[in-house]
């Protein structure tokens, strides 16, 4: 975190300074959706040059992680995308069952798969609809938010938390899904496409906001896989690479569904991609209620998942299991792994060193707005500062993600 | 193409300089000297398909002679296959070739690892500290700073572990 004075970075003679003009966006600004800093050089309208300037909301999770026992990392992830917690934390689950080799049944991963999809769709409607807000259309914003928030609900009902869910453990879940819940889920798939439908009707074929956001704030297909872009992002610029299809995790190979791409990786081009996927999402969620196996909602961990608290206080077994783990007497296999699932904003990666102790060794997590925010300059030179914003708000930066 | 003769031909080109190979949890896992690191990642990235760096980051082993590390990830995006390199340099000469000429993702990665481990990259355009305070003089990540207080006498690591 370091506070640039754009000029210098810039290498501007006398005369330059003169023509150009100095603007800082944020830290605290609206436009920015979080706390990150933007120094603009700016050429009247046009900006010539950025800098950018994050980590005001820097945990140090990443050292935090390695004195926590496994089971206590997941409320860290909670807070990296917060507007995808579940994913975040399914996505960390997964890393742990990898490294001790344990597999899921199959009503566990379809529980998941419908629980990622909810929440991949609350974090596409909250970039979309600010998209319209950035661009002036603040309607299509309030509308979805109403979905959202029965998307909340929903993990409200199914786990007590709405944002930072910290929800379900390795190997499985804490409860399986109430029958409110599962209601819920099925009212929210038939009533969203209506919603969405109203939201693209507002935006999609909206002559203002396609002037707007076609042929702006665009990347190419190679400059944005040479930027390690993932997601949305990487697939608006044209490239197909989707984890959930690349290396299928959670039973998602059960399940057919389109991997949208765009062509010109322009501020439009995601508005679709996200708005596709949204389509998918639904899709996805309503085959695997239909299709939902039986089975146990959790599979038999006894070093990481928690013993019924009624079976510690009153069983032999429960009450060792649940010492160990707290007391870190469990055994983790010496093994370096990496595991990543597709977050709301792209390839959400955790590389997790475990040397056989209580706490990982070292955990890495690969957040994907923290990879691709650093193409925004090279994006928006050139361009004007309207156009910048709706750049920033279409690449979805969650300051979270960005500062881990 | 198979993992080992992509190995048989990166032990081919590079000779001594594959420290050590290894079959990996989940991917293969090759340590590479660090000076010919960028080469490495050069040949897979040009000549072997890896056009993907998923990840670039730190580790601090403090009992090893060559203490700082950076692990690489990368993606062959083409035949979906990833590879895992690491590469060690000592504490006090911690210096490797940036990767930023290959891949402009790495230019944030390497400033955060250098943020956090102090591992500096040559030939990187910008590197200074991105997520900590600027006027920071230590490396945070690195295993001497321990995250709890050390003078706290009433845990014992022999019953909590580490």
């Amino acid at each position: 975190m370091k506070t640039i004075n754009s000029e210098h970075h810039l290498d501007l003679t006398q005369e330059d300074k003169k023509v150009y003009s100095t603007l800082n966006l944020g830290p605290t600004h609206p436009a920015t959706h979080g706390i990150f800093q933007n120094i603009l050089t700016m050429n009247g309208e046009t900006i010539v040059g950025a800098e950018q300037t994050i980590g005001y909301i820097h945990r140090a999770f990443e050292k935090i992680a390695e004195r926590r026992p496994y089971y206590q990392i997941t409320t860290l992830t909670d807070r990296l995308n917060y507007c995808s917690s579940p994913i975040n934390n399914i996505g960390w689950h997964l890393a742990v069952e990898k490294l001790l080799g344990v597999e899921t049944n199959k009503r566990i991963d379809y529980m998941r798969i419908i629980v990622m999809e909810l929440a991949r769709i609350a974090d596409h409607l909250v970039c979309n609809s600010v998209i319209g807000v950035d661009s002036g259309a603040l309607t299509g914003f309030v509308y979805v938010f109403q979905e959202r928030e029965a998307i909340y609900e929903i993990f409200e009902e199914f786990c007590g938390a709405r944002l930072t869910t910290n929800l379900g453990k390795a190997g499985g879940f804490d409860r399986d899904f109430s029958p409110l819940a599962i209601q819920k889920i099925k009212d929210l798939v038939a009533r969203l496409p209506k919603k969405l439908q109203e939201l693209e009707n507002l935006l999609l074929r909206n002559r203002i906001f396609m002037d707007r956001t076609i042929n702006v704030g665009g990347i190419s297909a190679e400059r944005a896989l040479n930027y390690s872009f993932t997601g949305p992002n990487l697939r608006a610029a044209g490239i197909d690479y989707d984890v959930r299809v690349m290396e299928p995790y959670s039973a998602y190979n059960d399940f057919d569904f389109v991997v949208p791409v765009g062509q010109n990786g322009d501020i439009y081009d995601r508005f679709c991609v996200r708005q596709t996927e949204m389509w998918e999402s639904i899709k996805l969620i309503d085959n695997a209620l239909k299709n939902m196996p039986e089975g146990k909602f959790n599979v038999e961990v006894p070093a990481f998942y928690f013993p019924a608290k009624e079976d510690v206080y009153s069983k032999m077994e429960p009450l060792i299991s649940h010492f160990k783990m707290v007391m870190g007497e469990i055994e983790v296999p010496e093994k370096e792994i990496y595991s990543a699932v597709e977050g709301g904003n792209g390839e959400l990666g955790f590389y997790v060193v475990a040397d056989g102790g209580r706490t990982p060794y070292r955990l890495h997590f690969r957040r994907p707005g923290f990879i691709y925010y650093q193409a925004f300059p090279e994006i928006i030179t050139g361009s004007s500062l309207s156009d910048a914003i709706l750049t920033m708000s279409s690449m979805n930066v969650i300051a979270g993600e960005l500062d881990a | 193409m198979e993992y080992s003769k992509l190995i048989e031909e990166l032990k081919l080109k590079f000779e001594k300089q594959i420290v050590s190979v290894e079959e990996g949890a989940d991917v293969p896992t090759l340590t590479v000297a660090s000076d010919v690191i960028k080469a490495v990642i050069d040949f897979l990235k040009n000549k072997q398909n890896f056009i993907f760096l998923t990840d670039l980051c730190g580790i601090h082993y403090p009992e090893q002679e060559k203490e700082l590390g950076v692990i690489y990830h990368l993606h062959n995006l083409v035949e979906n296959k990833r590879i895992r390199l690491k590469t060690f340099v000592t504490k006090e000469n911690p210096q490797i070739d940036s990767i930023v000429s290959l891949f402009s993702g790495a230019n944030w990665m390497e400033r955060e690892t250098f943020d956090f481990y102090g591992i500096i990259f040559v030939g990187h355009p910008n590197l200074i500290r991105i997520l900590n305070v600027e006027y920071m003089d230590y490396y945070p990540m690195r295993k001497e700073y321990p995250l709890e207080d050390a003078t706290r006498s009433d845990k014992d690591d022999r019953f909590f572990g580490r």
